[in-house]
């Protein structure tokens, strides 16, 4: 259903962070894309919406080419892409309702937004949408009033109300702690298999991947070296993903709870050299 | 280089040695000149009149202690026309000066090569020049009243507000606008959704700070014909009616704490 080819993309400060990606995503499927920062996962998302305008390469959407929309076709195109961010991305200072209501944009005219005065039928969406992630008594409360998890709860109605084909997830754990982490990747992967959706999952946390999703992609430095269920992701495949480290633990066929400990251990010396990274700039 | 090599031990300091020989010499020349300075002006001053300042300050408040309270009845009018002119002047800049900000933040302006460095032309323009000239010209153009005084206050504050609320824009958060541009939201709708809800606090805190300072700034322009208080101001100096000018500052003094009141209060109501 999405179909990705040869997408290549240079920023103006001639970095390259996606050389020639062939990627196809079939109706319903969900796929995780892994990879050390830096390797292009947040940037392939992206493109796929065109928040970044990738510099070659083809996307389509069920049959329709999304890169080579004008700017009015392109607003249409993205309704039918719900995105979930890492930071959750809300508008803080606005009401959950709002948030959740903002995700019909793209199908409402400038002055019934402004002065808020959206159909019926999208705010009885918006109430079965709050119900299903579980934050109906929060309708009223302003977004900066909640906490991570609801945050990323009202994400994910926000994406949904917009009813996309397929959604784009940018890292939707990694500000969260680990029981909220599994409670929200259950969760978007549930709404995924009620409705059909196809999915693509940025994460950094790869057991947390291997355990709820069926496909997994291995990027690196731009390119896929990876593309295959996580029962194969073994030790070897996971150093041409993130280079030479001792994966014992992070694969299936240990020891399960030791497994998970070791693992999640792993999963923080990934996100070392990005801490690193912050740390000094 | 803040790190020396000294027996094998490296030690740290904060500045190196040409540095810290720079900072010195700027410190050498800026007093330098403030003392020149301070000479200029101490030989320009006529030590006589200086001397007996003392006397001349309580000679002043001797004939302002009596106020004339029955003048209260005649400064009443002005005082509301000064309130007026300020919130008047307001409201037309916060009308130009919105639009502006927008055109002027990189994040927002439609064209970074042409429109922005316009917006920023009218803002400089209305920024560098003082409310009082402004209605110098302004009551040479218009003629003498409150027309002038409004527009006054207007123009000046175009750059005030224009300037802050631009510096707003541009520190927002870029995640929730791109948030709702992935929506598939007009633009009208991500400057309505993404922009606006950010900047409100600031907005709000912005023009209601532009307001106050315009009370006090509506007082003035009425020395040179701009309408208001200022207008008593300038005839009760003139005629040395000194009883009078007690009653005026008293006046502005109450007006300008009833401001102070007012916007800390609104301030708090929309953050």
């Amino acid at each position: 259903m999405l179909q990705i080819e040869g997408l290549t993309m240079r920023y103006p400060t001639g970095d390259t962070a996606l050389t020639d990606v062939d990627l196809t995503v079939e109706q319903g499927q969900v796929i995780a894309l892994i990879g050390p920062s830096g390797a292009g996962k947040s940037t392939l998302i992206r493109c796929v919406n065109r928040l970044v305008e990738p510099s070659a390469g083809t996307i389509r959407l069920g049959g329709e080419s999304v890169t080579a929309l004008g700017a009015g076709a392109l607003r249409l195109m993205r309704r039918r892409m719900g995105m979930i961010f890492q930071e959750y991305a809300l508008v803080e200072r606005l009401s959950v309702m709002e948030n959740v209501l903002s995700g019909r944009l793209g199908y409402v005219g400038f002055w019934r937004s402004y002065l808020r005065r959206y159909p019926q039928e999208d705010v009885d969406e918006a109430f079965r949408l709050l119900e299903r992630v579980g934050l109906d008594h929060m309708v009223d409360k302003r977004a900066d009033a909640l906490s991570g998890g609801q945050r990323q709860r009202v994400g994910i109605a926000r994406a949904l109300i917009q009813n996309p084909d397929i959604l784009l997830v940018d890292e939707p754990t990694a500000s969260l702690d680990p029981k909220t982490s599994r409670q929200i990747m259950r969760l978007i992967l549930e709404l995924c298999r009620e409705r059909g959706l196809a999915a693509i999952i940025n994460i950094h946390d790869v057991p947390l991947a291997m355990q709820f999703v069926p496909r997994i992609v291995g990027l690196r430095a731009g390119e896929v070296v990876y593309d295959g269920p996580p029962a194969a992701l073994d030790a070897a495949r996971l150093t041409d993903i993130y280079g030479e480290e001792d994966w014992s633990g992070t694969t299936r066929d240990d020891d399960p709870a030791e497994a998970r400990d070791a693992a999640h251990k792993v999963a923080a010396s990934v996100d070392a050299p990005e801490i690193q990274r912050a740390a000094g700039s | 280089m803040p790190v020396l090599e000294q027996n094998d031990r490296r030690i740290w300091k904060r500045r190196d040695r040409a540095t810290q020989m720079r900072i010195w010499l700027t410190w050498l020349v800026g007093v330098s000149i403030l003392m020149l300075c301070w000479e200029y002006i101490s030989r320009q001053t006529m030590w006589i009149f200086v001397l007996d300042a003392p006397q001349q300050a309580f000679d002043m408040a001797a004939r302002m202690s009596n106020p004339r309270w029955e003048y209260t009845e005649v400064i009443l009018v002005p005082m509301w026309d000064t309130i007026n002119i300020a919130t008047l002047g307001t409201l037309l800049a916060i009308g130009v000066a919105v639009p502006m900000a927008f055109l002027a933040a990189h994040n927002t302006t439609p064209s970074r090569a042409l429109i922005r460095p316009l917006a920023l032309g009218v803002i400089v323009t209305s920024r560098s020049i003082n409310a009082l000239i402004w209605a110098l010209l302004l009551v040479l153009i218009f003629g003498p009243g409150l027309l002038a005084g409004v527009i006054a206050i207007a123009l000046r504050s175009i750059g005030f507000i224009g300037k802050l609320l631009y510096e707003a824009i541009e520190e927002i958060d870029p995640r929730q606008v791109e948030a709702v541009r992935a929506t598939g939201a007009k633009p009208a709708q991500v400057l309505a959704y993404g922009v606006v809800p950010q900047i409100m606090p600031a907005f709000a805190g912005i023009s209601v700070y532009r307001w106050d300072t315009n009370i006090r700034e509506a007082t003035i322009i009425g020395l040179v014909g701009a309408g208001g208080i200022g207008i008593q101001l300038q005839s009760s100096v003139n005629s040395l009616a000194w009883n009078q000018v007690s009653i005026i500052f008293m006046a502005i003094l109450l007006t300008v704490l009833v401001s102070e009141w007012v916007s800390a209060r609104v301030r708090h109501a929309i953050i």
